[in-house]
């Protein structure tokens, strides 16, 4: 197939995936403010969107690898990439369609590692990397930030026993939207520069530039660009699950847990170890939840949450896989890929307008009843 | 395998730290703020003194409001550099 067009190709998938990345984080800074009514569902998008288009102009130093060695970049080709992207596209779609916060970049791996394994052999795969940036950090990282949340929420909520419940929520309420905003900045500043470097590593594959520049200015441009209105369109089925279904989210909690994801993320990011803003943000939330005094928290959201991320990485390299080995077949079978890509994810579009989610109806759904409540409800059942 | 343990549990520690210090300070904040409120008659805490003076809550608040505005700036340099 002609380089030129297999280049377009590829920059248009990773644009797609920015884009699904976008409306499918959303919900990492966003969802806590939506919930407590700190920010209008559409003004909360808003302020994400452009901070994320904000973040991806700061730092182009994660776009410089895309795999963080997980996969041997120099065995990658345009069509194993390409492969990877549909892999990764389609997993983010089907969680979205489930309304549960996957990583978008375990996704993105998972992709990446399956068409590798298919086009390169599996020595072109560091198992090591895989466990350590991966599926530790997996483990590690909502815990840690579930932990926290706990011990903050806990401790707002003694120190202000006193204080005006007024005050309080306004002053709460000013910082959850300073902490979603942070969380947002540094979301752009990540997971942007994917797409990024993504694109720059296609375009050095094909001569177009020398091996180790950095991404040019559209590149930058669109990639922030497309994770921005991704962000903006707001994945409101997962805002809903983060913001609603996990417990009944106070202002007090959804700064307790905007904060943690924030230096959580910050100071792993600084210290160079490797998380998924997605998975601390669901922790912080649960913490923030458990954190409260006769909160009720959903343990069994946090089981399907946990099973949608163990399989990630997996479903992702299987798609990426099958997509590797028809593309590899030449410019029919690259065709084929992209066509039946485009048929899936026209099918979980279309399933989802049954039940459609959306700014209105984000926050509609039944009271999760408190503890006592609860208690009795179990007692009179029994 | 090499996980950098050293890494890991200075991230942990500056999290918590970090996370528990703004978190009190905000919550600081909101105690002295209160201070200068109004309790109406009737309302939850009906008869109870307020916890600090105004004038030592205004203080307390100014100061703590500070040192977020400094951490948070501290913070935001972490992400731009």
């Amino acid at each position: 197939m002609d380089v030129f067009i297999i280049v377009v190709v590829v920059v248009v998938t990773a644009l797609v995936f920015d884009f699904t990345n976008g409306f499918h984080d959303t919900a990492n800074a966003m969802a806590t403010s939506i919930a407590t009514g700190a920010l209008r569902p559409k003004a909360a998008v808003a302020i994400a969107g452009v901070l994320n288009l904000a973040g991806a102009f700061l730092s182009v130093e994660v776009a410089k690898t895309i795999s963080g060695g997980i996969v041997a970049e120099a065995l990658i080709t345009p069509v194993v990439i390409f492969a990877g992207l549909v892999g990764a596209i389609l997993w983010n779609l089907l969680t979205w369609l489930l309304g549960l916060p996957s990583s978008s970049s375990h996704a993105l791996f998972g992709g990446l590692i399956g068409a590798t394994l298919v086009a390169a052999g599996p020595n072109a795969v560091n198992g090591t990397a895989v466990l350590g940036k991966v599926v530790l950090p997996a483990v590690i990282s909502p815990l840690l930030a579930g932990l926290v949340a706990v011990a903050a929420t806990f401790l707002a909520y003694r120190i202000t026993t006193r204080a005006d419940a007024g005050t309080a929520h306004r002053g709460f309420r000013i910082g959850q939207v300073v902490s979603a905003s942070t969380v947002a900045l540094a979301h752009g500043t990540n997971d942007a520069q994917k797409t990024m470097g993504v694109i720059t590593l296609t375009l050095i594959t094909a001569g177009a530039l020398a091996p180790g520049s950095a991404p040019p200015f559209w590149v930058v441009g669109a990639a922030g660009l497309a994770i921005a209105l991704g962000t903006y369109v707001g994945g409101w089925r997962i805002i809903r699950t983060l913001g609603k279904r996990i417990s009944d989210i106070q202002t007090t909690q959804g700064f307790t847990a905007e904060t943690t994801s924030a230096t959580v993320i910050l100071a792993s990011s600084h210290l160079g170890l490797p998380i998924s803003t997605t998975q601390v943000c669901t922790g912080a939330i649960f913490g923030a939840g458990a954190g409260r005094r006769l909160a009720t928290v959903q343990w069994g959201v946090a089981g399907r949450m946990a099973l949608a991320w163990a399989v990630t990485l997996p479903a992702a390299a299987v798609v990426g896989a099958a997509a590797s080995w028809t593309a590899a077949s030449g410019p029919f079978g690259v065709v084929v890929v992209a066509v039946s890509g485009f048929a899936l994810a026209a099918g979980m579009y279309a399933a989802s307008r049954r039940n459609p989610v959306n700014a209105l109806n984000v926050n509609d759904v039944p009271t999760l009843p408190t503890a006592p409540a609860a208690a009795r409800s179990g007692q009179e059942a029994a | 395998m090499t996980i950098d343990w050293g890494s890991l549990i200075l991230a942990a520690v500056i999290s918590a730290a970090v996370t528990v210090g703004v978190v009190s300070l905000v919550a600081f904040t909101v105690v002295g703020l209160s201070a200068s409120v109004h309790r109406p008659v009737g309302g939850r805490n009906d008869g109870a003194p307020p916890p600090v003076r105004p004038a030592v809550g205004a203080a307390v608040a100014a100061v703590c409001t500070l040192a977020v505005v400094l951490i948070v700036g501290y913070g935001l340099f972490l992400v731009v550099t």
